[in-house]
């Protein structure tokens, strides 16, 4: 059964009228500013706009329904008390330009929040004010394009990336105006040294690094790395995209990194939102930390303030209207209080642990996996070249037919150095149950794809829809509701 | 150990199948000299009821106080409904829709979603969101100078009259990919920008002219004129428009003689609390012509293999996980549920609740200037028509004001005398649907009671 678009509820002249004022006002404005014709927009009671929604959200798989090992995205579980205590009235309410009279229960979490982020990193201060991990990368390669400029540098416009990195990494870079090198991989996973070696020179502006890196394993080499960029000139960018795998255990300041973003919608639980919002604080070593973005929170004895453009003069500046996702911040805040730092350390070691249980299980049933030499992180890959070739089922042909056993699907086709490849993060909050039942889909799906593979071909069959014609959907583009519609 | 299920019984057969040890031995890939054991400034845990009181009573000592301050951030009814539904485990705890099979809740909403955008600013296309409504503009200027192939000079058109930070935000995030953004001064007697200001650029290579409605200062632009202006000279117009206004103003995709090309601007007012300034949304529309020029994720309707109608992420060759170094942005995430509150917010308004809001806003700000400007000391500073906030001027300098009104639990504006000096000792005022007749007198009376006792400087 599919759902019908909200417009298709629509009747004239209906809508939620305990919702609005009682009737329009006089409007005093001239007549040449004026709409002429009111917008489409749906005209439905407060129980269909209930009913409708309400039934859409069904049609949703997320991690309050179902195991979500999307690997890179840590979805882990997002304790209901974050969202609840974020959204006390007082918090709810507060205009972003309050006084900071009326600011200091808001500002004190914010304060204790940087403080926290800055204890687990090792870094040395912290801003909040990046919207999303991407927005973190873009202040952290501005503070590094900053620093040089400073220094009569800016000659200095190569960022290095590792060819296993993530999209955003080289996107970030060329935002910011810096060249892109690419940096190979090695055969188990590691930074290829003497490509490195060769690739820094006097325009380094310095390199991004994500560690365990995006195929699943630890940078040993990470000290090495750092030496060699520093010893070029150049500074180190941590991506904090999994920064969950060594929660409690090693921080990126003890490893020679300058400036680190953290997905606080992964390693801090705060929600996904169906794609944002995400939030991507960061963290600056001494170098760094006078090119902050701004507002940042500081404190004068018992009292809390803004620092803006006046304290940090150096600073890259505002990436936000206000001071970026304050309610996401808050939720990460009252996540951060309630592991406490026994419970932060058993969050690396138990996202660590589950990954090793689920890359073994899989393992002895028969998958391949893409580093077989390694301890995996907190995820791992596996690659289905095998499959593949044996009997045509592709990795995205899994994860589709998961989807029919009542699993979310791991990411796949990422990194895109390893052949029909599914990157599996299981996180921490799941129980050995949970990953259990994963294998037994996995095996049963490895049986059927040697006995009946168009099956697998034509998942998911138990889904509001089938497999979905991409091709035609960039082709005949349809992405507005016409009301030309309403009478076809 | 909070949200974590293991048994010992778990942890022990775990680790015998992975074959190890103890839980420290998967972490013997990490040099020894790396790894700590205290995490300085991280305290002790505490229990969901502990943080509980903690969280309340900090909620409690910002709460109280009546905000007549908009600049950017409004306050409006939300209806319960919006966030009821909104923080469903299934909207809040999915991810970007990715498995469109396993995703077609949320990527039916933003298909609706984009659906009202459209209408709502008259314009073809929309995209699932961006951050906020700041950096919604950098990305539009970003897009424009992709867009507008005529021009070569990167050169964006910035009046004042859009909300400074804006600016500043446009500046850090687009400043350093070679846009020039260029300042036009506005006519301190309406708080708008007259086609005289534009005259510097009279002969120049213009890529795009940003042109705000409402102004940062609440006043209307006169935005046929400024739209002709900028197609005549080949620059394409970039709408910065408040979504609620456009219940009642003339929509983007109408201005002048052709239309603007792109509009954005800040999604907060429709069904987003103020919540100190995030999570909000950005939203941006174009004309379709521009379509694979737009950051940000977009959905499209399409069919399944049983031909059955489906929604899905397409145009996905402009992002980043694909074009990598080449994409359109760097942007990954959207502001999803943001979008979903909003979605909800305009379908329980509809076109005449929206109206309606956007009325009484209008009503209630014009009764509080009416008010304010009886008391001695206070006038209004600009002359013109404005949507839902006003300039007025006190006698005075603002800041120990606000401070003193602060203190009697009125938050009383935005004090503009720091980015627009010209305008004198000028406060920005809002009054919402959010007001009644009773809390517009009692600002008028704390306003009258400070200014008595307070000298003038």
């Amino acid at each position: 059964m599919s759902e019908p678009l909200i417009f298709e509820h629509s009747r004239a002249g209906r809508f939620a009228r305990a919702q609005a004022p009682v009737a329009r006002e006089d409007v005093d404005l001239p007549v040449e500013c004026l709409r002429t014709e009111p917008p489409v927009l749906p005209e439905v009671s407060e129980l269909q706009t209930v009913r409708h929604y309400t039934r859409l959200s069904q049609r949703n798989f997320a991690i309050d329904t179902h195991f979500y090992p999307l690997g890179s995205c840590t979805m882990k579980y997002n304790p209901r008390a974050c969202n609840t205590l974020a959204l006390l009235p007082g918090f709810r309410g507060r205009h972003p330009y309050a006084p900071a009279s009326h600011s200091q229960g808001f500002l004190a979490c914010m304060f204790e929040l940087q403080e926290m982020l800055k204890g687990v990193t090792g870094m040395q201060a912290v801003s909040l004010t990046p919207m999303a991990g991407a927005q973190g990368e873009l202040a952290g390669v501005l503070m590094i394009r900053a620093y040089h400029h400073a220094r009569n540098e800016a000659h200095r416009n190569e960022i290095l990336v590792p060819d296993a990195a993530h999209g955003t990494n080289p996107a970030t870079a060329v935002m910011c105006g810096m060249k892109v090198v690419e940096l190979p991989t090695d055969d188990d996973g590691d930074v290829d040294i003497g490509a490195l070696e060769k690739a820094v020179g006097p325009n380094t502006a310095g390199i991004m690094l994500t560690n365990p890196s995006t195929v699943g394993v630890f940078e040993r080499k990470i000290e090495r790395i750092a030496e060699i960029v520093h010893g070029a000139g150049g500074l180190l960018y941590y991506d904090g995209a999994n920064l969950n795998a060594i929660l409690g255990k090693v921080r990126p300041g003890d490893m020679g990194f300058d400036v680190i973003h953290m997905n606080l919608h992964k390693t801090f639980s705060t929600p996904h939102g169906g794609g944002g919002p995400g939030s991507g604080a960061v963290g600056v070593g001494a170098r760094l930390k006078a090119f902050m973005p701004i507002p940042v929170v500081g404190r004068d004895g018992e009292h809390y303030r803004w620092l803006d453009e006046k304290d940090l003069p150096q600073s890259i500046g505002r990436l936000s209207g206000f001071m970026g996702n304050a309610g996401v911040l808050l939720r990460a805040y009252v996540y951060m209080r309630m592991l406490g730092h026994e419970g932060m350390r058993r969050v690396g070691e138990f996202a660590t642990l589950n990954a090793n249980y689920l890359a073994a299980r899989l393992k002895a049933a028969g998958f391949d996996l893409a580093y077989p030499r390694r301890r995996a992180s907190h995820e791992f890959i596996i690659t289905l070249k095998r499959m593949a070739k044996d009997h045509g089922v592709t990795a995205m042909d899994v994860a589709k037919a998961l989807l029919d056993y009542g699993y979310h699907a791991p990411t796949t086709y990422f990194p895109l150095l390893v052949p029909e490849c599914l990157l599996i993060e299981p996180t921490e909050t799941e129980s050995k149950e949970a990953l259990d039942g994963f294998v037994d889909a996995m095996c049963d799906i490895m049986e059927r794809a040697a006995r009946d593979a168009e099956h697998l071909k034509g998942a998911p069959w138990t889904l509001p829809v089938r497999r979905l014609d991409d091709v035609r959907a960039a082709r005949q583009l349809d992405v507005a509701w016409r009301p030309e519609e309403a009478g076809a | 150990m909070a949200f974590i299920p293991h048994t010992q019984g778990d942890v022990a057969e775990m680790l015998a199948a992975i074959g190890a040890a103890s839980i420290g031995e998967l972490f013997d890939e990490i040099p020894a000299s790396l790894r700590v054991d205290e995490l300085p400034g991280v305290p002790e845990a505490i229990g969901e009821m502990e943080v509980s009181r903690l969280m309340q009573a900090r909620a409690a000592r910002d709460q109280g106080a009546m905000c007549f301050i908009g600049a950017g951030a409004y306050e409006h009814h939300i209806p319960a409904a919006v966030w009821e539904i909104t923080t469903r485990g299934e909207y809040y705890s999915a991810y970007t829709p990715y498995q469109a099979e396993a995703s077609q809740g949320t990527l039916q909403l933003i298909y609706e979603y984009q659906s009202m955008m459209a209408s709502l600013t008259a314009l073809d296309v929309s995209n699932a969101s961006l951050y906020d409504g700041a950096s919604a503009l950098a990305e539009a200027a970003l897009m424009a100078v992709r867009a507008n192939r005529r021009s070569r000079a990167k050169r964006i058109l910035l009046p004042r009259t859009v909300a400074p930070v804006y600016a500043r935000v446009a500046e850090a995030i687009a400043g350093t990919q070679g846009i020039e953004f260029c300042q036009v001064d506005y006519d301190t007697a309406t708080g708008t920008t007259p086609l005289a200001a534009l005259a510097p650029w009279e002969q120049e290579d213009v890529t795009a002219v940003v042109i705000p409605q409402p102004t940062f200062l609440g006043s209307l632009e006169a935005v046929d004129a400024l739209t002709d202006w900028a197609h005549a000279r080949g620059a394409l117009v970039i709408a910065v428009v408040n979504p609620l206004a456009l219940a009642l103003l003339k929509p983007p995709g109408q201005w002048g003689s052709a239309g603007a090309d792109i509009a954005c601007g800040e999604g907060q007012p429709l069904g987003v609390p103020l919540s100190s300034g995030g999570p909000y949304f950005g939203f941006m529309t174009a004309r379709a012509s521009h379509v694979r020029q737009m950051p940000g994720r977009i959905v499209g309707r399409t069919i399944d293999l049983d031909g059955k109608p489906g929604f899905t992420l397409t145009l996905q060759a402009r992002e980043q996980h694909i074009r990598r170094s080449k994409a359109t942005s760097n942007i990954c995430t959207n502001q999803g549920l943001m979008v979903t509150a909003a979605t909800l917010y305009m379908s329980l308004l509809g076109a005449e609740g929206l109206a309606r809001v956007a009325s009484a806003s209008h009503a209630n700000t014009r009764r509080l200037v009416d008010a304010l400007t009886r008391l001695p000391g206070v006038e209004r500073a600009l002359g013109g028509p404005c949507f839902h906030e006003s300039v007025v001027r006190l006698d005075r300098p603002v800041g120990p004001v606000l401070e003193a009104l602060a203190a009697r639990d009125v938050l009383g504006g935005y004090d503009l005398s720091t980015d627009y000096p010209e305008l004198g000792h000028a406060l920005l005022v809002c009054a919402t649907e959010t007001k009644t007749a009773e809390d517009i007198a009692h600002y008028a009376d704390v306003l009258g009671e400070v200014l008595k006792q307070q000298k003038v400087a």
